[in-house]
């Protein structure tokens, strides 16, 4: 009796099926978002209608500390904008400021810069990996990049003294010189890597779990790509080969031989999760290619340019962009004469990258909106700046 | 294309607008525009099939301070008149050429129209823009702040007659 | 009868492990210690860590908590719930517009708890001191704090360092007398 009063009451209710859209809060504090971030979900049970990303809970004021200081004192706190490459940030400020000031930098430099941009695009593609897998919920593979980033990190170390954060790409050259074994060193740990990547490739890239989970999900196609100016694995997910080091080549990059990985849609569509987390496994393998050659044919000579003790460009406007891990990392400075910048903006990519999550999310589970903000790889210290 | 040539097209298509090339002695050239005409020149960049200019990289706030500089009732510095300049910065991904555009505005009444109908990217950019500089975007449809909170009161912080407050909420900002 | 025979012949083995340690007397099954102590040592040995990571200090914990620099032999986890976790490692800048959160949080953890502040920015608001006007300089103005650990970010080894300095300030800790004897300020 009971019983079937109660079938027939559920049967009632299964036949309207309309539910309230509730709104619910992923805070800024959560284990699945990539720091301080807070996503407000308009969900209709278990499906997202709307996701609504609230910044700024990291906003450190570096743009007005940036005029407050000389050139050269600003770059600790470019550093710390994005904190997981920040020798690529350091790079893109110290290309900015040459063309201000219109000089020359040695060849041993050139090649000294692009072998710890390219070691560091590995570390900081292994941390986003790593992460990723965690978010989906693999634990090992996390384990096993840390351990790899751990060896770069002792050869950034013993070169300049620091493991996260180095201080080190100075407009006009570098601070210190490689250490005598460096180039033995580095030969070693990219032999043993190599076997090491195997490994990474039969828990996640094969794995039949992490396909189900990842494939499908989040597919950006080209237009809305471009419309919202994304950069970086981003855009590259999507299948259109937009990489500043072909573009517009600089450093010496125009030197080197490599490909431009692109997704191609073989698990599932193209531009889903998957696509982009294998175009960010490939480059791992074009940057070791980068690094061998540079390498064989580094030159030697002296490290720094002579600048005097105060750097003041004459008047002017400059906008350069780098190829940085997570995309275009620009920087536009505007100089008085004075030997303190009268403006720097920072065109950061994770901030223009994180735009489009209200976009692609629409329309999955809660569990896959995880995925989806694990594969677009942002910073908050580089959103927030 | 270099930029003389699209600045040579835009002047032939456009006969009665005010628009001029600026360099300094190092760094870029850019081109200047008046705010009143800048949605026709965005506009006519992105739709002509020889431009076809389809990716917005970054738009910058500026403050010129160069008004007068006057002391307020605390002696602290303000400045009244002057302008604000915005920079627009757009790459073309199928003609490999990138541009840069600069418009001024007054600094006790800024107002510019928005270009988020054009890119969308636009968006967070004038979200910020107005944040930190107090630039109005008519027809944004979402103007609010995006990195301080949301009833910060005190001004806005990249000008540069700001001062820090004291407190916010009861917490010294200070050291 | 026979189980007391058994009985002697197990005690005089054990006699020779009393020798060196003067603080545990113990047959086959029992351990005398203090209530005191053995509460401590429980409590020192499992701090469970709720994951706040801010900035860029937030990437040295994950690091110390991988396989390099285990964490996990200190019996320290990092859980997401305030409820789960003893210990906070506020590690990162804290801004005006998290201060309110941190807060809530950490009234949200139930007693005891403990907060590290780990870098120099949640110290004393690290090198965005003189013109952040978003940056509050030093999460000790909002919660009670118990171990510094400087640097800008500070090594695996340097948090490792605060964590056992931590765990000597639990040491000392009296559970069982009353409240308004307690050597800690809650």
């Amino acid at each position: 009796m009971m019983n079937e009063a109660y079938n027939l009451e559920y049967k009632s209710l299964k036949k309207e099926g309309d539910s309230e859209i509730m709104i619910l809060n992923m805070g800024p504090q959560h284990p699945s978002t990539h720091g301080v971030l807070r996503l407000e979900l308009k969900v209709n049970g278990e499906i997202i209608e709307e996701v609504i990303p609230h910044i700024g809970y990291l906003h450190r004021c570096f743009e007005k500390h940036a005029e407050a200081c000389n050139y050269q004192q600003v770059i600790p706190y470019v550093d710390r904008m994005d904190y997981l490459s920040s020798m690529y940030n350091d790079f893109g400020y110290a290309i900015a400021v040459e063309k201000l000031l219109g000089i020359e930098i040695p060849e041993r430099v050139e090649y000294i810069r692009i072998i710890m941009g390219e070691f560091q695009r590995i570390a900081s593609h292994l941390v986003a990996i790593g992460t990723f897998g965690l978010d989906v919920g693999s634990f090992t593979p996390f384990l096993y990049c840390f351990r790899d980033r751990e060896k770069i990190l002792t050869l950034f170390e013993k070169t300049c003294g620091a493991r996260l954060l180095y201080n080190y790409i100075w407009p006009g050259g570098v601070s210190h010189d490689l250490y005598p074994e460096f180039k033995n060193d580095a030969l070693n740990f990219l032999k043993e890597f190599k076997r090491n990547l195997k490994d990474l490739e039969i828990l996640l890239v094969e794995n039949k779990i992490f396909i189900e989970r990842t494939a499908g999900i989040g597919v950006l196609s080209e237009n809305i790509a471009i419309n919202y100016a994304a950069s970086g694995p981003m855009i590259r997910g999507s299948g259109i080969p937009y990489d500043i080091r072909k573009i517009e080549p600089y450093g010496i990059y125009d030197r080197f031989e490599f490909n431009i990985p692109v997704g191609e849609g073989i698990m599932g569509k193209k531009g889903d999760c998957w696509d982009r987390f294998y175009v960010r496994y490939l480059e791992i393998l074009e940057s070791i290619k980068i690094i061998e050659q540079a390498l064989d044919s580094l030159p030697d000579g002296n490290v720094f340019e002579k600048l005097p003790k105060k750097i003041k460009p004459k008047k002017g406007i400059v906008y350069s962009r780098v190829e940085s891990p997570r995309g275009e990392l620009g920087f536009f400075i505007i100089s008085d004469g004075s030997d303190k910048p009268f403006r720097i903006k920072v065109r950061a990519p994770s901030f223009v990258n994180l735009s489009i999550l209200p976009e692609i999310a629409k329309g999955c589970f809660i569990a896959d909106l995880v995925a989806i903000l694990g594969s677009i790889d942002i910073v908050l210290g580089e959103v927030d700046r | 294309m270099t930029i003389k040539e699209i600045f040579d097209l835009l002047k032939n298509r456009f006969e009665n607008i005010k628009i001029y090339i600026e360099k300094f002695e190092v760094g870029e050239e850019y081109i200047v525009v008046s705010p009143d005409v800048l949605k026709q020149i965005l506009q006519e960049i992105r739709n002509n099939p020889r431009l076809h200019f389809d990716y917005l990289m970054c738009i910058s706030s500026v403050d010129d301070a160069n008004g007068e500089i006057k002391k307020d009732e605390n002696g602290n510095k303000i400045i009244k008149g002057g302008t604000l300049s915005l920079y627009y910065h757009l790459y073309s991904t199928t003609r490999n050429h990138k541009i840069a555009i600069k418009t001024s505005v007054d600094r006790e009444n800024p107002a510019v129209p928005t270009a988020i109908d054009l890119w969308k990217s636009a968006d967070w950019h004038e979200r910020e823009a107005f944040d930190m500089m107090g630039i109005k975007f008519e027809g944004h449809p979402n103007l609010k702040r995006i990195l301080m909170p949301y009833d910060w009161n005190a001004g806005f912080p990249l000008r540069k007659d700001f001062i820090t407050p004291e407190y916010y909420n009861d917490l010294k900002i200070p050291y | 009868m026979n189980t007391i025979n058994e009985k002697d012949n197990l005690l005089n083995n054990k006699i020779e492990y009393n020798s060196k340690d003067k603080n545990f007397y113990f047959e086959p099954g029992v351990i005398i210690a203090k209530a005191d102590e053995l509460f401590s040592w429980a409590r020192k040995s499992s701090l469970w860590q709720l994951t706040f990571g801010l900035a860029c200090c937030a990437i040295e914990m994950m690091s110390t908590s991988a396989s390099n620099y285990d964490f996990d032999r200190f019996g320290v986890i990092p859980r997401p719930s305030p409820r789960q976790a003893d210990v906070m490692i506020v590690s990162g800048t804290v801004t005006l517009k998290m201060a309110s959160r941190i807060k809530i949080l950490y009234e949200q953890m139930s007693e005891p708890k403990y907060v590290i502040s780990m870098g120099s920015c949640a110290t004393c608001g690290g090198p965005y001191w003189q013109h952040g006007y978003h940056v509050l300089k030093g999460v000790d103005r909002i919660i009670p704090v118990d171990v510094y650990v400087p640097g800008c970010p500070p090594r695996p080894e340097a948090l490792l360092d605060g964590l056992i300095t931590l765990q000597k300030k639990i040491e000392k800790e009296y559970l069982l007398k009353e409240k308004n004897d307690n050597k800690r300020n809650i």
